[in-house]
């Protein structure tokens, strides 16, 4: 009986405590909240302002001119797209290869901890490995070396939620599949990934939304170009440059077009991650 | 069809002996499966029953570290022959396993499919017909005809081992190898696997193991009984039980042990 009373003080510090520990947590939401809006509400603010249609249609201007964000835009999409390309199949197949495959050897937990390291590196130093690599050998800039770079970090974000989210995926699916008479590559695309799919294109995600804003690597790589080139063996402009070149120019109207090249930077994210879950919107319920 | 030509299917065991690295899991054992019968394995936890199970369809081997030495005949032909393919053994050995194991993110319809589908693509009327046979067979048809395209985890518990029933059924193989298939069941559950087995065995060669006597009483013809690897005694399921050979087995059957 009194153990269950609220007299009881046992029962009383427990919910003084619980009382406390949601006040805390609450806090803690409503902190990072904040801030998350108040950079939203700034973007949306300046950039909308500086918003106008011919920001697509035209070129970057020089000191004083007017302008667009055409080749910005163009290169963003260009470079974090071939980088995406190139960078996601190798980091599936890496992923599926630790979680399907490396159960035994040495192979796996040595590419596994070299993985992490690639990941935690910082990205001016994959830049400067390009660099030194390849647009040194080839003595000039292009949009392909910016590529190679957002390739490279695409690569480690990928591998690992990849190996992580099929983890997952409990034994028992694996077994089921392969006492159905299924040899082990159909159970890893019938049963692993179908089930891991979420997490694993939730992985992709955060690697292209990391790549659209990547700076620090495109400056040794793509360099940035204020004309419009299609051509992706020249150097190339991105958004994330643009911003690095105008947000600290002297001009308003540099300034103006770096907060415009943010807004369309975010929305530019935002629109690809919602068209990648809707895509790959999943039927049935996902693991559990 | 599938009757007459499983008449003459013979499964047995060699000196089979079954490892986990150096631990020796199952112990020189041979044994007959007669087809068209329900032979229940049992024998306390760990006494390497499932394990000899796993060993009947090249399961065990999956295990990182497990190996086999003996033979497992099918048909006289040893399915641990090097040019024998796990994969199409696997095809001719149905398994059900201890807990449910609907493949989430697939239909009820899908499920059952998904062995059939593994031995390639197949017309839609062909594969129509084999899901609403192994759900009849699985006497899950009634409850789920009108919902083949939900998901499979809406299922109840009970629901969702006859779907894996049913789902290793499909595929028409030989033999049907059920691992405690009523551990995680309520009574009324599993008073439907046992009276599936009774009815399945028409069709295919059952092989049952489960650490519940009652049942092994109920659904099989013939009994074994292990432990600690090995086999202890094996006989007509109503002769083990009433007038079992072997202190053993009499001391584990009347629950003195074990």
């Amino acid at each position: 009986m009194s153990v269950v009373s609220a007299a009881n003080p046992t029962y009383r510090r427990r919910r003084r405590m619980n009382k406390v520990m949601m006040a805390v947590s609450t806090l803690a939401l409503a902190f990072g909240l904040f801030w998350l809006l108040w950079i939203i509400g700034v973007l949306l603010w300046e950039g909308a302002a500086a918003l106008r249609p011919t920001l697509f249609t035209q070129m970057t201007p020089p000191p004083g001119g007017d302008g667009g964000l055409a080749n910005a835009i163009y290169g963003s999409v260009l470079m974090a797209g071939a980088g995406t390309l190139i960078g996601t199949p190798i980091g599936i197949l890496a992923g599926t290869y630790l979680a399907e495959y490396g159960q035994r050897g040495w192979l796996a937990p040595a590419t596994r901890f070299i993985n992490d390291v690639l990941l935690s590196a910082p990205s001016i130093v994959i830049g400067l490995f390009v660099y030194t690599v390849y647009v040194a050998r080839v003595k000039h800039f292009s949009g392909w070396a910016g590529a190679l770079a957002l390739a490279i970090i695409v690569i480690p974000v990928v591998v690992r939620t990849t190996d992580d989210m099929l983890k997952l995926v409990p034994n028992s699916l694996r077994e089921a599949a392969a006492a159905l008479g299924a040899p082990s590559w159909k159970v890893v695309t019938m049963i692993s990934y179908r089930a891991a799919r979420a997490g694993i294109i939730t992985g992709i995600l955060l690697a292209v939304a990391r790549i659209a804003g990547e700076t620090a690597p495109l400056l040794f790589t793509a360099l940035g170009n204020l004309n419009f080139t299609l051509n992706v063996n020249q150097p190339m402009q991105t958004l994330s440059l643009q911003i690095y070149v105008y947000a600290t120019g002297p001009f308003d109207e540099w300034h103006r077009l770096a907060w415009a090249s943010a807004l369309v930077l975010m929305g530019l994210v935002l629109v690809i991650s919602l068209t990648a879950r809707w895509v790959t919107r999943q039927r049935y319920g996902r693991i559990r | 069809m599938v009757a007459s030509a499983n008449t003459r299917l013979r499964l047995e065991t060699a000196h089979l002996t079954a490892l986990f690295a150096q631990h020796r899991a199952v112990r020189d054992v041979s044994l007959l499966f007669p087809a068209n019968t329900v032979t229940a394995i049992i024998g306390p936890s760990g006494c390497g029953k499932s394990t000899l199970l796993r060993c009947l369809n090249r399961m065990h081997e999956l295990t990182p570290g497990a190996s086999v030495a003996g033979e497992v005949l099918l048909d006289n032909v040893n399915i641990y022959a090097p040019d024998v393919n796990p994969v199409e053994l696997r095809r001719r050995i149905g398994m059900v396993f201890q807990r449910p194991t609907p493949f989430p993110t697939m239909s009820i319809y899908e499920n059952v499919a998904a062995g059939l589908k593994v031995n390639g693509r197949r017309p839609k009327p062909e594969v129509d017909n084999a899901v609403s046979r192994a759900l009849q067979q699985a006497a899950l048809w009634e409850e789920v005809k009108d919902r083949l395209h939900t998901s499979a985890l809406d299922l109840s518990g009970g629901q969702q081992q006859r779907l894996c029933i049913a789902r290793a059924v499909a595929p028409a193989p030989e033999i049907l190898l059920l691992d405690e298939p009523t551990a995680s069941l309520d009574p009324a559950g599993t008073q439907r696997i046992e009276e599936l087995c009774h009815a399945l065995k028409r069709l295919y060669t059952i092989v049952i193991v489960t650490h519940n006597m009652q049942q092994a009483a109920r659904v099989s013809d013939y009994t074994a009984f292990m432990y600690l690897g090995s086999l202890i005694e094996v006989g007509r399921t109503d002769e083990l039980f009433t007038k079992p050979k072997v202190e053993q087995t009499e001391a584990y059957i009347t629950g003195r042990f074990g």
